[in-house]
């Protein structure tokens, strides 16, 4: 899939819609977590002055991002956080590695990090004989089926208990087939807790990074990220280089949006701030702290203007809950690591419109995606110029890679002609009562092949409103 | 409540124009039954909206161009459509930004206002039922939603037909999939989107479908059509013109 480089995402829709079982779970689990979400925001008025505090603080954070990231390298630094820059996954990746190494370890414990998923970073480690286990529930569950996270939040929503069932009592050894809720967590939970003492290294992601203060804010519910950061010796944190935010302060409004719009919750389970290592005279906490900051395209994002936007995200995964396209396709069509509204907004800019070009066309441009955004990205805005980009010609604003990747004559030639009968009345007026004389003969080809799949033929009047209003005899201006 | 005109544009949009004229006719009588004089220009055409969602924005442009040529006078333009409404208002302003023509863009998306809209928040109609008893079920269109926010005003207009019985859909505000060239772009999500729909719509028990916009009627309507469900589609200024006349 994303690995090779060519992702056949019309492929990837068919069978996605045509996956019953997985329809089904989304719906739920979707309509679950929107219905969730909305008894948490049930003030509009609220809601709307807490995501514009959010998108202030985002806004502000990326538009002095350079000094912030020096100024939380500085602070980390002094707090003996030892701050590691990768420009590329591969950069990030051996980096990792190295650490790995110098402390001769081979058991690596994860909490959840979708950037660690950009990294792919687990099969990096396999592949130098590192076991990485992952012990987010929902991501140990895709680990032990060898699949990829489907959401960004729940990366095992693609999945029902049935099915979870099944799998545990298949991979797990010694575990009886329990469709019970309550067990099927004790058995991941028992399974996990003694993987948590055995780990030699632990790794996490980090939902804000404080630059004044050099803190990583970690938000989770089940207690195995504060595991993987407090009970190995070396904790290794990899964030993206947006994540930073300038003061403490700005936390907990994005806190309040994050697990409010993720998981309909007023507060998560846990919430940890790591600001050191274990300092002399502690009883516990890694020795050792490392912060990766990854690049990986966002530095090209933040340079425009416009597109720098898509950087104001914080990972909350509402997007892909409210969105009509996601909650029928699920995550593993978009054939990315981030799917969705902001999957199909950023992917195309981090892998080029020439190789994942196809996800900004995958939005009927709703605006769903844009009206539940806890920090405002103008979603559909994001889209249309990476439509713009897909078929640009020579002078653009924007430098996408791929630019004009989709630039075909016959199209171009269509939209021209399109705009030659919309500025001129008088072949309007006759294009439009050609239409009325013939359209019901037009041929089911082009763009009607694919509407009449499963519809009929649109009926085109034999006088246009044009014609009728002139009949009725009304002003012209 | 703003002034009451004395006249309107009418910006008929180019799916009306089309293939449901019927349903700008109705807006048109709806507002001359007020006694507002309604001006039809001519050389009016498309709002630009395909082609600016579709990746070729000079089009687009060159298209909105003819628009603002065609609406000069300082009258309202009245839209039978939330989506050509949103287009006017809100991203012509963002299209011509930094353009010389921006202030003169300003001023012409600052004169539209939806049908719905209009005939609620400035004329304040009120409508006398003359029907037989129905019930008819509405789906949101996005745009006329999110864009311009008069779901509210037509909901108003539809409650106030007292023998119209309106159940509504489980999904309202969930797109139809439609999305002008995204249903010929992504054939396959927009055939699973508005089967959905159309499965919501069924268990209403409604026999009409009404929408404030025509792009979301060709979508729902040619669906029901294919499938051959019977139940109708039909825009909202039609239904209420039907209803009133009796």
């Amino acid at each position: 899939m994303a690995e090779t480089g060519a992702v056949d995402f019309q492929s990837n829709v068919v069978r996605a819609l045509a996956d019953r079982q997985l329809r089904g779970n989304l719906k739920k689990a979707m309509g679950s977590l929107s219905l969730k979400r909305k008894a948490v925001f049930s003030d509009p008025e609220e809601f709307e002055h807490l995501r514009r505090v959010g998108n202030a603080i985002r806004r502000r954070s990326l538009s002095k991002l350079p000094v912030l990231l020096e100024q939380l390298e500085k602070n980390c630094t002094a707090n003996g956080i030892q701050v590691h820059w990768a420009e590329t996954t591969a950069d990030a990746n051996q980096i990792f590695l190295d650490i790995i190494k110098g402390h001769d370890a081979s058991r690596v414990i994860k909490g959840k990090s979708m950037v660690s998923e950009e990294m792919h970073l687990n099969h990096f480690l396999e592949d130098h004989s590192i076991e990485a286990l992952e012990t987010d529930l929902g991501e140990y569950i895709i680990q032990l089926d060898h699949e990829t996270p489907s959401h960004i939040i729940v990366p095992a929503i693609h999945k029902n208990k049935d099915q979870i069932a099944h799998l545990f009592h298949e991979k797990i050894p010694n575990t009886p087939y329990t469709e019970v809720v309550e067990e099927l967590n004790a058995i991941a939970r028992k399974t996990l807790r003694q993987k948590f003492f055995a780990g030699e290294i632990g790794v996490s992601g980090v939902n804000f990074a404080v630059a004044e203060t050099g803190t990583l804010c970690l938000v989770e519910n089940e207690g195995n990220g504060r595991m993987c950061t407090t009970v190995p010796p070396v904790h290794i944190a990899v964030m993206g280089l947006e994540k930073v935010v300038e003061h403490l302060s700005d936390v907990p409004p994005l806190l309040r949006l994050l697990t409010g719009s993720a998981t309909g919750q007023v507060i998560t389970t846990y919430f940890n701030m790591i600001t050191s290592p274990r300092k002399a005279g502690e009883k516990d906490g890694p020795k050792e702290v490392h912060l990766v900051i990854l690049d990986n395209g966002r530095s090209k994002i933040l340079a425009d203007p416009q597109l720098r936007e898509t950087l104001q995200c914080i990972r909350c995964g509402a997007c892909l809950n409210h969105c009509p396209v996601y909650t029928r396709l699920g995550g593993h069509a978009y054939g990315y690591v981030y799917p969705g509204p902001i999957g199909s907004i950023l992917t195309p800019q981090m892998e080029g419109l020439h190789k994942a070009g196809a996800m900004a066309s995958a939005s009927s441009l709703c605006g769903a995606c844009e009206e539940v955004c806890p920090v405002k990205i103008p979603f559909t805005s994001l889209l249309r110029i990476l439509r713009d980009e897909s078929y640009a010609e020579g002078d653009s604003p924007h430098d996408v890679d791929g630019h004009g990747y989709k630039r075909h004559f016959t199209e171009s030639l269509a939209w021209k002609g399109w705009a030659v009968m919309n500025t001129n009345p008088t072949l309007n007026h006759l294009s439009t009562k050609m239409l009325g004389m013939v359209g019901a003969f037009l041929p089911k080809a082009g763009p009607l092949k694919h509407w009449t799949q499963v519809r009929t033929t649109p009926k085109f009047a034999k006088q246009s409103l044009h014609a009728l209003a002139k009949a009725r005899g009304l002003d012209d201006e | 409540m703003p002034n009451r005109p004395d006249k309107v544009y009418f910006f008929g949009t180019c799916l009306i124009d089309m293939c449901y004229p019927q349903a700008g006719l109705a807006g048109i009588e709806l507002l001359e039954r007020e006694g507002i004089k309604v001006i039809f220009p001519q050389a009016q055409s498309c709002c630009g909206q395909p082609a600016h969602n579709s990746g070729f924005p000079a089009e687009a442009k060159a298209v909105a161009r003819q628009q603002l040529k065609s609406f000069k006078q300082d009258y309202p333009i009245v839209v039978p459509s939330g989506s050509c409404a949103g287009m006017l208002k809100h991203h012509y302003p963002a299209m011509f930004a930094g353009e010389p023509e921006a202030d003169e863009v300003r001023r012409f998306s600052s004169r539209v206002l939806e049908l719905s809209e209009f005939l609620v928040r400035v004329l304040d109609v009120k409508l006398r039922d003359r029907g037989q008893p129905i019930k008819v079920t509405w789906h949101s269109s996005c745009h006329a939603t999110r864009e311009m926010g008069v779901i509210g005003d037509s909901k108003a207009l539809l409650k106030q037909l007292d023998n119209v019985e309106l159940v509504e859909l489980q999904s309202e505000r969930e797109c139809c999939g439609f999305g002008g060239t995204f249903s010929i772009k992504q054939p396959a999500i927009s055939a699973a989107m508005v089967s959905d729909k159309i499965t919501d719509i069924q268990q209403t028990g409604a026999t009409r479908v009404l929408s404030g916009d025509c792009g979301c009627l060709l979508n729902i309507g040619g669906a029901l059509e294919y499938q051959k469900i019977p139940i109708t589609t039909q825009h909202i200024a039609e239904f209420i013109l039907e209803r009133i006349n009796g």
